[in-house]
């Protein structure tokens, strides 16, 4: 790591170890300019704990992919977007520093790890690897923490596991390797892009056991990007709800689930499926998400919102704070009163 | 549920070959749905719940002969399905109908959604020229979309329309079973609730029955009357959906529920974590196919041995582990 950013860390230990400003992502698409992601903004502290919950296409994975610069092409991050980790510009390091972020300091997890591993190297020699290009330890040491690695994620017998290839593995078991890979440097912050979505429901529950140990014993901080609020739930310290390329709320976990500020989040809470609450109808939210190339005038969500008024159409509200950590980007925080007219949103 | 079952499935299995080497021999099989027994009442949501490769989707397939199963029966309204061959087969498809996970994949992207809707109408001569056309409207008006969407093509739609459309062409033909192969996995949440309503309506309007495949518990806790839960090709426990989520009996079924992320940052949990991953079905344990990974205390040798037949230990409650004591023994099975 260079050592201006690490001063500037030291200099200011109060300051979030990540902070995303007004980051816009624009995709060129045959209906003009798509902004997938639209001035989004929030910090990770060290240590923390923090959720980017949304449905498909609320730009939650572009989010996170930006963070590592990792944006695919053509998708741009547009001027005006400022991402600061530990003290350094993202946006503006140049290739030799970013590698240097990358892998070391800020580490990525991502959905479907068969993708992510490369097919023709051992797992040990994909997690070896990132040893050789951030350490100088000697090709045993390197070797002898790979496997510490994989025994710590739970592999079983990861000596033997360690000269395997990602094919001769589980998806669950590849999923730790992953993981092993992401945590071998100790970073300050893992980015797990829907880490356990691929998986079954123990397998799932194995893997998100392990991640919230991970995090007691080495103080990261994790960035869990998921649409499921049951993982949200189980993993998260606070909450950052996305629709549509913005952040609509932004709560502590508990005081989100229990007192849901934004129309969506409410929406989609009463949505879930819950075990032991097997009322005969679902509630629903009418309608699908709109495609960022044809959003509604005003606020994004108003053609699926039960209390939409006037005001809605003409303008979008700002990220408005309902509590001292709680904010949610609704008229209704200004106007409470508008929440006893609830009507039916017409069918599309 | 005294009546003759709609729906009679007995001994179901499928052994899908492996074959290696040049010679491409038979070396061994996967046995993918292995001796898997229930009925499905008229009216009534079956669940079929597991994990990746438990065979449950497979099980569905076979019912419906997508798929030839090696052995077993099956007997739908009296007929047994398995014996049908040509025209008969082709008539009795229209009494069974399948819905998908994909319904994208499931669609053709060069017909129209009313010409998708048509195809089967026309196949089984239900319903010609003008006739037709008002059948898709009606068809696509009680899926909840504009009857002009007709026109359309596939790809003009989200997911969640897609999942309409494909039960629109489900419903088409007027079946009165139908298999559900997690319909809503795919869809979003907030569109996801919307789709079990419809099918939820629909059933209850024509009287449907369905057999849900789905590894989503949450999901089949609001649709299903009864559960069957799979593991690794076999039902290891099948109950009334309120007794299998207050009282499951197989470690597996009660790990397999504890293991739900629950939507409550308060709720405490309280997981069985099993060890390992779920065996591969080429290469099943011996005994009760569940006993490596068992936490059940009173595991022994005999759990290595002997296959657990699937008894009914109280009232509809059915269950496959010879450590569980028959709580009613019942006269009668299943």
């Amino acid at each position: 790591m260079t050592i201006s950013a690490t001063r500037d860390s030291t200099t200011a230990p109060d300051r979030p170890l990540l902070d995303v400003h007004a980051l816009k992502i624009a995709f060129p698409s045959e209906h003009g300019v798509a902004r997938a992601v639209d001035g989004v903004s929030f910090t990770v502290s060290r240590g923390e704990s923090v959720c980017v919950v949304g449905e498909s296409g609320c730009g939650k994975s572009l989010t996170a992919l930006s963070l590592l610069r990792l944006v695919p092409p053509p998708g741009r991050i547009e001027s005006g977007s400022r991402i600061t980790f530990d003290g350094a510009d993202i946006l503006t390091l140049d290739d030799e520093r970013l590698r240097d972020i990358r892998g070391q300091h800020m580490a990525m997890i991502f959905q479907e790890p068969m993708t992510a591993l490369n097919p023709v190297l051992t797992v040990g020699d994909q997690i070896a690897e990132v040893l050789r290009v951030h350490t100088t330890l000697s090709r045993q040491e390197t070797w002898a923490r790979t496997v510490d690695m994989l025994a710590q994620v739970g592999i079983a017998d990861a000596g033997a596991r360690a000269k395997q290839y990602p094919h001769e593995l589980s998806g669950g078991m590849r999923q730790r390797v992953m993981i092993a890979m992401a945590l071998i440097m100790s970073p300050k912050l893992v980015i797990a892009d829907e880490p356990t979505t691929a998986l079954d429901v123990t397998i799932q529950a194995q893997i998100l056991e392990l991640l919230r140990d991970l995090r007691a014993r080495t103080g990261m901080a994790l960035l869990l990007i998921t649409h499921d609020l049951g993982v949200v739930a189980e993993m998260a310290s606070r909450v950052i709800v996305m629709y549509a390329g913005r952040v609509v709320e932004e709560a502590d976990v508990e005081d989100l689930f229990a007192a849901p500020s934004h129309p969506y989040t409410e929406g989609l809470l009463a949505a879930i499926p819950k075990l032991g609450q097997e009322e005969e109808r679902l509630q629903t939210i009418s309608g699908s998400v709109p495609p960022p190339t044809a959003l509604p005038s005003g606020c994004t969500f108003r053609d699926r919102c039960p209390y939409a008024f006037a005001r809605c159409a003409t303008e979008e509200p700002a990220l408005l704070q309902v509590g001292s950590a709680h904010r949610a980007r609704c008229h209704l925080v200004e106007e409470p009163a508008r929440r006893a007219v609830r009507h039916d949103v017409v069918r599309t | 549920m005294s009546a003759t079952p709609l729906l009679e499935v007995r001994n179901l299995t499928k052994h899908f070959p492996i074959r290696t080497g040049l010679l491409q021999r038979v070396t061994g099989a996967v046995k993918a749905v292995d001796g898997v027994s229930f009925d499905v009442h008229a009216g009534e949501t079956l669940a079929l719940v597991g994990e990746s490769g438990c065979g449950k989707t497979t099980t569905g397939r076979s019912i419906l002969r997508l798929i030839e199963p090696t052995s077993g029966t099956v007997r739908f309204d009296g007929t047994d399905v398995l014996a049908l061959r040509g025209e008969t087969l082709r008539r009795m498809r229209r009494r069974m109908q399948i819905i998908f996970q994909d319904p994208y994949g499931s669609l053709n992207p060069r017909m129209t959604v009313g010409a998708a809707i048509r195809e089967g109408l026309i196949v089984h001569g239900l319903a010609e020229g003008s006739a037709a056309d008002r059948r898709v409207a009606t068809l696509l008006d009680e899926v909840g979309l504009r009857p002009e969407y007709a026109a359309r093509y596939p790809h003009e739609f989200s997911g969640g329309q897609r999942q309409r459309i494909g039960i629109a062409r489900a419903l088409a033909v007027e079946p009165s079973f139908i298999v559900c192969d997690e319909p809503v996995s795919a869809l979003d949440v907030s569109v996801q609730a919307q789709v079990v309503n419809l099918l939820r309506d629909l059933q209850r309007e024509r009287g449907l029955s369905y057999l849900f495949i789905a590894h989503d518990l949450a999901v089949v806790a609001h649709m299903a009357d009864r559960v069957a839960v799979m593991y690794l090709g076999r039902i290891v426990e099948l109950a009334p959906r309120r007794t299998i989520f207050s009282t499951p009996l197989m470690p597996y079924t009660q790990a397999l529920l504890s293991a739900v992320p629950v939507p409550d940052p308060t709720a405490k949990r309280q997981r069985i974590l099993l060890p390992g991953d779920p065996p591969s079905p080429a290469n099943p344990p011996s005994g009760c196919v569940f006993h490596p990974r068992c936490p059940n205390p009173l595991k022994d040798a005999e759990c290595t041995r002997v296959v657990p037949p699937l008894e009914e230990k109280s009232r509809g409650h059915f269950v496959a582990c010879i450590k569980q004591p028959l709580l009613h023994p019942s006269s009668h099975a299943s």
